[in-house]
């Protein structure tokens, strides 16, 4: 194929030339970064809360009437004794908050007392012996509870807890040796000693203020006696979650009915919780899908029109060409590799622009860097689409009979 | 001559139905999705007090300890009890409020109605002529009451129907958390938005319920809620929150002019400095005096998700217009040999330019009115999302103006390159062609 004679044409339609491939740059870029940034939500909703997600659901419990926090403490250890007794709860456990909860206890931890940084920031769970049972995570390191450890918390305490459990994550960040169970850590309240280490358990807000310490979390032994109400965190027998969500309010109005759990979210699975915790990252990538796919579409569109305007324009010298022996698969790729050499500049100018793009919403949006295999799909994508859109004008041209060259119009 | 043009334009139109379409459906496509996004971002970023937000100002002051100190870091964005008693007293603004957040268990006198919360504000007296908020029935409480500790309450109209049916409720009693209060005030419809004065609560949460004297609700145990932060040895303890350091309180301020401003973050500063003489703060004066717009700026309200989908609606409306040009300069180029009979039968250049803008505007009207039924699906999916702003997202007068302006302004701009291109023909060469 001949390429200067397709370049000398195209110089003669300068505007057109130059329109197919602004729109095709701008195409790019735009696609690149919806792209990266659909696979970045995608990245951040999968991440794993550590949790046995399938069976457990949350109750907020909200009292009514004056209480002292001893009260209150009773109280919350009678529901949870009456949630255990169902037969269709495994499991459950006072806490403060939950993975994907959006909000919660945070504090700073220390390893020597006289430090003005923190080490790390951590997420503050609150739960007794049956915590880590109840949420499914596994303990990989030292020991759980015991129940005698188990004490109340009234808010007016201090947050100084004798032992703690903390995650790997955690762990591994203060103690990169690898040997935190029995190491002294400062907390807010003071020092306590690391019994034991969970794997997995993500820390109650995913929102990028907390991304630091993502799943640094240090579990408390204490139950927290708020006299607005907590959580009660349960695991339902397998395949019984529905009976269990069913039965748990039902038994605790039965034991105690000056409480409220509200009837919109007061109980909520745990892919209710998910499905929350995530719907705008959700909806964003769903948009950006939604736009890239309208946007390629346009951009064909405007392919195969200005390409179909083109062929209609040269259909005399199409025809010229085919009286002098030109066959149609020549006229096809003449227009295909005039299509190819527009996208390829169109394409050039579009990675800059997708990267100049990435830059500046990496300084407003606080993006992660374009990773080029985006950028790399991208070009492909707008080359194949491109050729795709060209193939059916360029057909039309390669069936321009020879005898288009005799007539005159 | 604007309806021959139009006629022309039409028959133009018509004869390229699929291009037509194609063009249309493209600026619609454009403008639905930026108007929808535009639509949303200026809703979100309004003045909630329009008129009164530029009296109002955010005093900061950096009562915290020296651990994690760095200089001219950002004081907290609430202030302690201790700090707030004092600025109330020092009664320095014009007028002044100190509030926080917090949840009531609500018992109706009603039998058969359960008891429900619901989410209330514990201030002072100056909370509703400071913020303009409108009373359907009775008043707000005066500084007296916030003295006294009175149980006193204000409700919502919301609050107000569901317990009292609508009726004038002040006298009334409603019990709260065990505990008798009078209601003395109902508020007409007040939807502040953002939720300015308090952004821990979601930037766009309704107004909350209850109104309660914040010494009363104090006395009464009610639960905060919202965010506190604590250093040194505090703990976020509710039943000593008057003396643990910790900051939970929203402090706002009244100024009136200019001068007052100046002389107000001057007051700050010697406040700062006199309380580490006697040895309550520790790190140097840090005052900040944020006005109400400025302080949802220092605060990110408007999402950065908002911020970023405009941005790429506008992307979008970008390459849908590039397309246009390129479609319309293929369809004036195409008909060269039509106009090159006019320009010969005596049209001048700037009237066949005027004849091919008027074919553009026609898109472009089209294209807007399309666009306009978009962003209205647009909007009411956008209403369909469990956001807390999403019930916000409606088209006001404004936008539907702007919509217009921008799809007619953008495709007439579009038009103009094709337009010269097409009167740049020679119309010799094209009558000699044929």
């Amino acid at each position: 194929m001949q390429i200067k004679p397709i370049l000398s044409a195209l110089r003669r339609h300068k505007a057109g030339t130059f329109l197919i491939a602004m729109q095709i740059a701008l195409t790019l870029a735009i696609v690149c970064n919806a792209l990266f940034i659909i696979q970045q939500r995608l990245v951040h909703l999968s991440e794993p809360t550590g949790l046995d997600e399938p069976n457990i659901f949350v109750v907020q419990n909200e009292w009514v009437g004056q209480a002292t926090a001893e009260q209150v403490d009773a109280k919350m250890r009678e529901d949870i004794s009456v949630l255990r007794a169902l037969p269709s709860v495994q499991d459950a456990t006072p806490s403060n908050s939950y993975p994907l909860r959006g909000g919660g206890w945070d504090d700073g931890i220390k390893l020597k007392p006289e430090q003005l940084q923190d080490t790390s920031g951590a997420a503050i769970y609150f739960g007794d012996d049956h915590f880590i049972d109840t949420l499914g995570i596994k303990l990989i390191a030292g020991r759980n509870f015991r129940s005698e450890e188990i004490t109340s918390m009234n808010v007016r305490d201090r947050l100084s807890p004798p032992v703690v459990i903390v995650t790997k994550a955690l762990a591994d960040k203060l103690f990169p040796n690898g040997d935190a169970v029995g190491k002294t850590i400062y907390l807010v309240g003071g020092p306590t000693t690391i019994i034991g280490v969970v794997e997995l358990l993500q820390s109650q807000s995913v929102d990028r203020w907390a991304a630091g310490f993502a799943y640094r979390s240090v579990i408390v032994p204490k139950r927290l006696a708020i006299s607005l109400g907590g959580w009660y965190v349960v695991r339902a027998r397998p395949g019984q979650l529905d009976a269990a969500m069913r039965a748990a309010p039902k038994a605790l109005f039965e034991h105690n009915p000056r409480r409220v759990i509200n009837d919109e979210d007061g109980i909520q699975s745990f892919s209710q919780v998910r499905s929350r915790a995530y719907e705008r990252d959700r909806g964003m990538a769903i948009l950006m899908g939604v736009i890239c796919v309208v946007l390629l579409a346009i951009t064909a569109a405007g392919i195969v029109g200005l390409t179909s305007f083109w062929v209609g324009q040269r259909r005399k010298q199409i025809g010229v060409r085919r009286a002098l022996g030109a066959t149609r698969q020549d006229i096809l790729h003449y227009f295909m590799t005039e299509n190819f050499l527009i996208s390829c500049g169109g394409v050039v100018v579009g990675i800059l622009l997708a990267v100049a793009i990435n830059l500046w919403l990496v300084t407003r949006f606080e993006m992660h860097r374009l990773s080029l295999v985006y950028v790399l799909v991208g070009v492909v994508i707008l080359l194949l689409l491109g050729q795709g859109a060209v193939l059916a004008p360029a057909m039309r041209a390669s069936r321009v009979p020879p005898v288009e060259a005799t007539r005159s119009v | 001559m604007f309806s021959y043009y139009l006629d022309l334009a039409l028959r133009s139109l018509r004869r390229n139905r699929v291009l037509t379409a194609l063009m249309v459906l493209a600026i619609a496509l454009g403008i639905g999705a930026s108007m929808t996004t535009l639509t949303v971002l200026h809703v979100l970023s309004g003045d909630p007090l329009p008129g009164t937000s530029d009296t109002l100002f955010y005093p900061q002051i950096d009562p915290r300890d020296m651990d994690g100190y760095e200089p001219n870091k950002e004081p907290p964005r609430q202030v302690t009890w201790t700090d707030g008693q004092n600025l109330m007293r020092a009664k320095r603004g014009d007028r002044q409020a100190l509030m926080t957040g917090g949840a009531v268990p609500v018992q109706p006198a009603q039998s058969g109605m359960e008891p429900f919360y619901s989410d209330a504000r514990y201030t002072t007296a100056d909370f509703f002529p400071m913020f303009k908020v409108p009373f359907l029935y009775g008043h707000g409480w005066s500084a007296a009451d916030d003295e006294s500790k009175a149980r006193v309450v204000v409700i919502t109209r919301t609050l107000n129907d569901k317990l009292f049916g609508g009726k004038d409720s002040t006298g009334q009693t409603l019990r709260m958390k065990d505990l008798a209060f009078q209601v003395i005030g109902v508020l007409d419809t007040w939807r502040p938005n953002p939720h300015f004065y308090d952004v821990y609560m979601g930037n766009y949460a309704a107004s909350e319920d209850v109104f309660v004297p914040l010494s009363a609700s104090r006395d009464a145990h009610f639960d905060h809620n919202g965010s506190t932060d604590c250093w040194g040895t505090g703990g976020g303890d509710p039943e000593h929150a008057e003396t643990s350091p910790c900051v939970w309180l929203q402090f706002w301020v009244q100024l009136d002019s200019a001068a007052k401003v100046a002389s107000y973050k001057e007051f700050l500063v010697h406040y700062s400095q006199e309380q580490k003489s006697l040895g309550r703060f520790e790190r140097p004066a840090n005052v900040r005096l944020p006005g109400l717009m400025e302080w949802l700026d220092i605060n990110k309200v408007v999402p950065g998700d908002v911020r970023l989908q405009t941005w790429l609606a506008f992307g979008f409306l970008l390459v849908c217009l590039v397309n246009t040009i390129g479609l319309m300069l293929a369809k004036f180029l195409r008909r060269a040999g039509e106009l090159g009979v006019r320009r010969a039968l005596g049209a001048s250049k700037r009237e066949v330019f005027a004849q091919l803008l008027v074919e553009s505007g026609v898109i472009g009207l089209a294209g807007g009115i399309g666009g306009l039924v978009l962003a209205f699906i647009g909007l009411w999916l956008v209403r369909l999302q469990p956001s807390n702003y999403a019930s916000l997202a409606h088209l006001d007068l404004k936008m539907l103006l702007i919509t217009f302006l921008l799809a007619i302004g953008s495709t007439l701009l579009a038009g103009l390159l094709p337009a010269w291109r097409a009167c740049q023909i020679t119309p010799a060469l094209q009558l000699k062609s044929q």
